[in-house]
């Protein structure tokens, strides 16, 4: 099937086709002809132009000169969106293809520049939920300083996917002199997350209808490239950043003490959960350490500068609540325990498989 | 076994078929109370506290006894550490 | 949250353990040994991990875990006949979501829906019937399990669809009965045990009076317990404390939601719908006189066992799974053969290891600090 015009063979001098008039995709809308071509102008390309598609061809061109000013690394990622629902509260899987990459980029201490975009449409979806998808995107690309140059489109027969699938890849460039691992982190040093815990995974399980909780929860959802630029202008110290997605904030901590060999000690009172997502996991028997999020990181700073590291991310909209919730310890290599509010200790391992509601 | 949760009654959803909606740390699920009725008229049971277990009202949470246990809680707390005292001026 | 938080208040924490210390002492340096309380009910296993009790407490109390677990003394041929009528063509399966990994002897439900089976977990059974409402042309089971505190949230299910017609709804019905099983681990000859902490939510619902013959006859104190962090702690004081003057009684320590008599509403709808099997299996204790019930002949429209030619093949539990061991409180879960390398929370072998309410599970997940794979570890809990 035929790339997305977005990227290829488009001419900024050629005006937009028809728009699409017919309420739901089909498989003509991937048969490569007209059809295909009224969808991708009318969703895609009518919200995703900028500049850099102009000049584009079969692929996108970048000029290195463009990418060196930003430092002497190139940082290269690829991510894939499913999710269900596609539209949940505080975002929708637009919104969480551009976070994803940005943010995948944003940790490894790169400057996000250039995203792909390829989506596997299964037919019978609603135009207008891919044009709400497509706006989505463009606005988080805009408002994370990105621009989208490539892409492409499928559609797909009904049952071989779920709706709607997004792949993103981005390309970003690392400062110069920056070296963040997951293997740095040594005795002494402090954990910090940028703010409350375990609100997309909730928001996600409540969208989903059939456990029928009814809360005011969004999802974390958010570029954070921003808050990691803060983060690194103020503390170029820091050792270690990942964003704590699926399998949540104890998956992330036990990589770091995994890679590094250390221990490590979180300290239940210091992290910082919304009341909300609390009362919801107690309903369900789920443990909030474990829920996913969208617009989190855990970083890895040197004892003596965490608390810089603290208020430069709290100095941050989408750090407000950041905190330092541990250290590193001499504690058994691999091992993450948690001090807990009672005063006892707790292993807090790896999630085994999916967190499933425990109820009886 | 049986997880059982505090959560208070904010409204009834369905009279007929005896469902309230409960509140627990500010989430809301629509929960059976047949089970703690007690043969009073539906509507007043918005505001009671009661223990949620799968979807139904399985008692209502007694606010007596619940102060009593966190009275006991402290006076033990409070005897402990006379006791203790005792103790260490006994040894001085 | 009201009714949670005040009961972690980690200020009430130092005096009490402190008052358990003295007490202990005292009752150990008498009988020259420790002492093993049970707790019986499975959530409160998990609390104590959870909140990391166990470490805190004397290392002359040995908790025992006991078998208040549905999910972990399910039957492997149990499970084989939900993946049956899982697989059944037209069928809706629902069920809680912690008996979803549960193996059976080819699958555990999460294979047999990933295989195209359609099972979807709910978080109450009213969720399972109001599947049924809107899908009149599909037969939707609900996998009924649990002790008696789930038992009347399945049988007002059944009332409800009873009373609204609903006729494509049923049952499978698995639940068991906590007294029976109480009965049966004090008769094995083996048991070595000082006292209990009673299960907070069964008790809500059955109430204090049929625990009385573990004091009369049995000569043990029993706690009824409340699931936060100090009602775990303030019923442990009561168990020594009843141990250090000689006596044995049933005592309430969770008033604000264990009424004496039970909730009679609950036993009410219990006796219309369910009566007593002859006995039932369990996995790792075996067979128990009585302690499950199934549903009467009147709502047999309702019943899946009924509907449904289950295979209903009795599956012997793995040769090398220790499961009764732990659960009578002879082993710990870590001097069990198999702990940790051929059964973990990934690939269970044994009960224990299936639910994270299972001794052993929890034991692998949130325990031991030294080590997980080191040989005999001598546990505080």
């Amino acid at each position: 099937m035929t790339k997305l015009e977005t990227a290829k063979g488009m001419r900024p001098q050629r005006k937009l086709r028809d728009g699409v008039h017919v309420p739901k995709v089909t498989l003509a809308h991937g048969g490569g002809g007209k059809a295909m071509r009224d969808l991708i102008d009318d969703v895609f390309v009518s919200v995703f132009d900028n500049p850099m598609l102009a000049p584009l061809e079969d692929q996108a061109r970048i000029r290195l000169a463009d990418l060196a000013r930003h430092g002497d690394r190139l940082a290269f990622t690829s991510d894939s969106f499913v999710v269900d629902p596609i539209e949940f509260p505080g975002g929708d899987i637009g919104k969480l293809a551009i976070c994803g990459t940005v943010n995948d980029l944003a940790v490894g201490g790169a400057k996000p520049l250039y995203l792909s975009c390829s989506v596997i449409i299964e037919e019978g979806v609603e135009v207008d939920l891919l044009r709400r998808v497509a706006r989505s995107m463009a606005a988080t690309a805009a408002s994370a300083g990105i621009a989208i140059v490539t892409g492409d489109t499928k559609v797909v027969g009904h049952g071989s996917c779920d709706k709607l699938f997004i792949n993103t890849a981005g390309i970003g460039v690392i400062r110069d002199g920056l070296d963040l691992g997951a293997h740095r982190a040594e005795v002494g040093d402090a954990i910090l997350v940028n703010g409350l815990l375990g609100d997309h995974g909730a928001a996600i399980l409540g969208a989903r209808g059939d456990l029928c909780l009814e809360s005011t929860i969004e999802s974390d959802c958010a570029p954070l490239n921003g808050l990691i630029d803060a983060l690194l202008d103020a503390c170029p110290e820091v050792k270690f950043i990942r964003d704590a997605t699926r399998g949540g904030l104890a998956t992330v901590v036990n990589e770091i003490a995994e890679a590094s060999g250390v221990g490590i000690e979180l300290d239940e009172r210091a992290t910082p959960f919304r009341e909300e997502v609390k009362g919801f996991c107690e309903i369900l028997g789920l443990d909030p350490l474990y829920l996913a999020n969208e617009g989190k990181i855990v970083a890895v700073v040197p004892a003596a500068a965490a608390e810089r590291a603290r208020a430069a991310m709290a100095s941050h909209p989408l750090g407000r609540d950041a905190a330092i919730i541990g250290y590193v310890t001499q504690g058994i290599a691999g091992r993450v325990v948690m001090q807990t509010h009672f005063g006892g200790k707790r292993i807090v391992d790896m999630l085994v498989g999916e967190q499933l509601p425990r109820i009886c | 076994m049986c997880l059982g949760i505090p959560g208070q009654i904010v409204a009834i959803t369905d009279a007929q078929r005896k469902l309230a909606s409960v509140d627990v740390g500010g989430v809301k699920r629509e929960i059976n109370i047949a089970c703690v009725l007690a043969e009073r008229p539906i509507e007043a049971c918005i505001g009671d506290w009661v223990l949620v277990h799968v979807g139904f009202a399985m008692s209502r949470i007694n606010a007596e006894e619940a102060a009593k246990t966190l009275k006991l809680l402290i006076e033990l707390g409070e005897a402990q550490q006379e006791f203790m005292a005792m103790r260490q001026s006994g040894r001085a | 949250m009201k009714y949670v938080d005040e009961f972690r208040e980690p200020e009430r924490v130092g005096a009490l353990l402190e008052a358990i210390a003295a007490l202990t002492g005292k009752v150990v340096a008498e009988r020259g040994r420790p002492l093993h309380i049970m707790e019986v009910c499975g959530g409160h296993t998990h609390a104590i991990f959870k909140y990391g009790i166990a470490k805190m407490l004397p290392a002359e109390i040995e908790l025992v875990h006991g078998p208040g677990c549905p999910v972990c003394v399910l039957p492997i041929g149990q499970v084989d006949d939900c993946v049956a009528i899982a697989e059944t063509p037209g069928v809706i399966f629902t069920t809680f979501g912690d008996a979803m990994r549960v193996p059976g002897s080819k699958k555990s439900l999460l294979q047999a829906k990933a295989e195209g089976a359609d099972i979807r977990m709910v978080y109450s059974p009213l969720d399972a019937l109001a599947l049924a409402r809107a899908n009149p042309e599909r037969e939707v089971v609900f996998f009924g399990l649990g002790f008696e505190t789930t038992m009347p949230a399945t049988a007002f299910t059944i009332l409800q669809a009873e009373a609204e017609q609903i006729r494509n709804f049923s049952l499978f019905c698995n639940h068991i009965t906590i007294i029976p099983t109480m009965q049966a681990l004090l008769e094995s000859p083996d048991l070595n045990l000082d006292g209990f902490i009673g299960p907070g939510h069964v008790s809500m619902i059955i109430g204090m009076r049929p625990y009385q013959f573990i004091a009369e006859k049995y000569r043990l104190p029993l706690v009824v317990a409340g699931f936060e962090p100090l009602d775990i702690l303030h019923s442990l004081w009561m168990v020594v404390k009843q141990l250090a003057e000689g006596r044995a009684e049933i005592e309430n320590q969770y008033g604000r939601v264990v009424p004496v008599d039970g909730n009679v509403a609950a036993l009410d709808a219990i006796g219309r719908v369910f009566e007593l099997r002859e006995f039932f299996e369990w996995r790792g204790l075996g067979s128990i006189d009585h302690s499950g019930v199934r549903m009467r002949k009147a709502y047999a429209h309702f019943d899946a066992e009924r509907k449904f030619a289950v295979p209903s093949q009795r599956v012997a539990d793995p040769q090398s799974c220790q499961c009764g061991d732990v659960l009578k409180g002879l082993i710990k879960p870590r001097q069990c053969k198999v702990f940790g390398t051929t059964c973990t929370p990934e690939m269970p072998l044994g009960a224990l290891m299936v639910s994270s309410e299972g001794a052993c599970a929890a034991y692998y997940q949130y325990g031991d600090f030294e080590s997980r794979n080191g040989n005999l570890v001598v546990d505080a809990a």
